[in-house]
């Protein structure tokens, strides 16, 4: 075991993959000589040279454009949206052709494609660069969807989706790059497809995804005292939903709660309640309850800003209230 | 602006005929689908490629089989040059399974891996950077995996896509990187109602290469010729890896911009203009001219095409729809 930041589990990632298979790289602005803004790619072009670290002008829809026809032609290129939120301006390249154009092809292309960046709600960065995008992604079919949320789910996850043959969007979060893990040295690779089941637990489920784990997780500090007994599921995969795990979570623990940090309309949760709606209605005891960010532009100032989000107060008081004082 | 220095010298007589052949099938074709589409065996939007002929035709009977084409909503004829079966682009336009795309494209999705058809792209300028992708891979190839790679990328777009960022952003990554890819506009001076001039505030698209220190050509696009011979020099330029050519190819659609466009704002004398210099009866002129083929033999050709295409008709009436329990297939690679 090793001790690895997440952006240096992130790092490693690519740096085994790209090590693994030549067809693999990785395109973006200042992934070459500067690193990437959050520097999961530093120093990677000393070893593998400015073609395979391509720094790309700053033209988000055409390098997103032409990383897909040199996916459909045999390549695997990994994009970094600097922001994630930068990738709105790559949006019709990755839902019309990222996403569809398997389909509409019939076949004929695949698109081994990873497009992985920071992004949530940070401190302070104002509304363009708070965004959570998977929102709006998740209507795209053709694609995958994962957030990772720890040192350790990131590297195995990126290194399974660098070998899938789809679009995968990969999501990390701005204030988890710093977190700290030991790591496995010998190789392993994570299922895209399927949530974690971070603690088990009896009295309701929690699911949460990305950075809200860590919030959940601050909540249980004082929930778990008081002779609470949540069950936490992390989503990790946000398309398609793993509603096998969270259903059998249901069937023991009978209620729901949602912790999540994008917008509550239209959102990841709002999802979740609908797939529930349709698979595991009976199973529900209680109405699902839903902390999802309030449906406003993520304001500068910080008491608004972490109001717009759920915080671990919120998640305590969301137990307390659905389950009754203990 | 380029125009054919050509001479039957310059020309071997298969090749001539070849060219004609191609040009006879796209308009054979085009015409076909018009009736097929108001006899109610095609569907949604339709766009025809009737007069521009010289353009898919100089262009990809230049390139090898292996090189790539990349196309636009406007692709039946592109596709038929680059040597997809008539067959396949017929059922493709009438749903069926044995279409190019399988049925799930329709007329402004058709695709073909085994021909390096990258598409039919149905959002104007789109496509403009997936064929740089393309281009990319090539010189990936031979710089990373130091394979033999040489292949050229040819993108087709029309004038109106050359108003659009995606146009700037590719022109700049392509010669910044010297990409082995032709960018050919077919300027046809007309979006659906909107002429060019009325979008672009200069006009002269060859002119925008330069800014990016690429060559740029205005060229004839109803000379089969012309278009062939200001493509052999892109290609061997991008081949020996000097970069990437823009070709402005002057040209115009005989029918409107769909089958569902009234065509009303083109005047009839810029209409009547255009008509005479139809790009197959100039290249007929000059084979004859020339002395490379007889009318008989053109005729002939026309024969044998009006065979294929209603063969191609036969067969896509014949085939298949796909299975309804197959809707989801195709949608991830593990489908299949």
């Amino acid at each position: 075991m090793a001790e690895y930041t997440f952006f240096n589990a992130l790092r490693a990632a690519l740096d085994e993959e790209m090590a693994r298979d030549a067809r693999v790289f990785v395109l973006g602005e200042d992934v070459g000589h500067y690193g990437g803004s959050y520097k999961v790619t530093k120093d990677l072009y000393k070893k593998y040279g400015e073609l395979r670290l391509l720094d790309t002008p700053i033209c988000e829809n055409s390098f997103t454009g032409l990383a897909i026809g040199a996916a459909m032609t045999g390549l695997r290129p990994v994009i970094e949206g600097m922001n994630m939120g930068f990738l709105l301006l790559a949006f019709n390249q990755i839902a019309n052709n990222a996403g569809m154009l398997r389909y509409t092809s019939g076949g004929n292309f695949k698109i081994p494609l990873v497009v992985r960046g920071p992004g949530g709600v940070g401190r302070n960065l104002g509304a363009e660069h708070s965004q959570r995008l998977e929102a709006y992604f998740q209507n795209v079919p053709g694609i995958k969807m994962v957030a990772c949320s720890t040192p350790y789910n990131a590297k195995g996850l990126l290194k399974s989706a660098i070998r899938d043959d789809n679009p995968v969007i990969f999501f990390e979060h701005v204030l988890l790059y710093n977190l700290k893990e030991n790591l496995p040295e010998e190789e392993y690779l994570l299922p895209l497809d399927k949530a974690e089941i971070v603690r088990r637990g009896k009295d309701v489920t929690i699911v949460t995804y990305s950075r809200m784990r860590y919030h959940v997780l601050k909540a249980l500090e004082t929930l778990l005292p008081k002779g609470y007994d949540p069950e936490v599921i992390d989503l990790i995969s946000l398309k398609p939903l793993d509603m096998d795990t969270i259903g059998a979570s249901l069937q023991k623990t009978h209620r729901l709660i949602i912790v999540e940090e994008d917008m509550r309309c239209g959102g990841i949760g709002a999802e979740i309640i609908a797939s529930i709606n349709d698979r595991f209605f009976d199973e529900l005891d209680a109405p699902i309850v839903r902390l999802a960010a309030k449906d406003v532009p993520t304001p500068y100032n910080t008491r608004l800003e972490n109001l717009t989000i759920p915080q671990p107060a919120d998640i305590v008081a969301a137990v307390e209230e659905l389950l009754g004082g203990s | 602006m380029v125009q054919a220095v050509a001479t039957p010298s310059d020309l071997s007589k298969s090749e001539a005929l070849l060219l004609y052949e191609d040009m006879v099938l796209g308009r054979t074709f085009e015409d076909k689908c018009a009736e097929m589409y108001y006899r109610g065996k095609m569907f949604g939007f339709v766009h025809l490629y009737n007069g521009q002929e010289a353009v898919s035709t100089g262009v990809i009977k230049a390139l090898r089989p292996d090189d790539y084409v990349c196309s636009t909503y406007r692709d039946h004829v592109h596709a038929l040059s680059k040597g997809i079966p008539a067959r396949a682009v017929m059922a493709e336009l009438f749903g069926k399974v044995t279409g190019c795309s399988k049925g799930r494209g329709g007329s402004m999705h058709l695709f073909s891996a085994e021909h390096n058809f990258l598409g039919g792209f149905a959002f104007v300028a789109e496509g403009i950077p997936v064929a740089a992708g393309a281009a990319f891979q090539t010189k990936y190839r031979r710089e990373v995996l130091g394979e033999n790679a040489d292949q050229v990328t040819a993108c087709f777009f029309g004038d109106g896509a050359t108003n659009n960022g995606q146009f700037f952003e590719t022109l700049n990554m392509a010669a910044l990187w010297k990409l082995p890819i032709i960018f050919v506009v077919e300027n046809n001076n007309w979006a659906i109602g909107m002429a060019h001039p009325r979008a672009a505030a200069d006009t002269r698209i060859h002119k925008k290469a330069a800014v990016f220190g690429m060559p740029g050509q205005e060229v004839d696009g109803m000379d089969v010729l012309a278009v062939r011979q200001a493509t052999q020099e892109a290609i061997a330029r991008a081949r020996s890896g000097e970069g990437p050519t823009l070709l402005e190819c002057m040209t115009y659609r005989f029918r409107g911009h769909s089958l569902a466009d009234p065509d009303e704002l083109r005047s009839p004398q810029e209409k009547e203009y255009w008509f005479a210099r139809d790009p197959i009866k100039l290249l007929q002129v000059k084979i004859l001219e020339w002395g490379l083929a007889t009318q008989a033999e053109l005729e002939a050709i026309d024969r044998k095409i009006q065979l294929v295409v209603e063969d191609a008709v036969q067969f896509a009436d014949e085939s298949l729809e796909p299975d309804p329990k197959d809707l989801y297939l195709y949608q991830f690679a593990e489908d299949e």
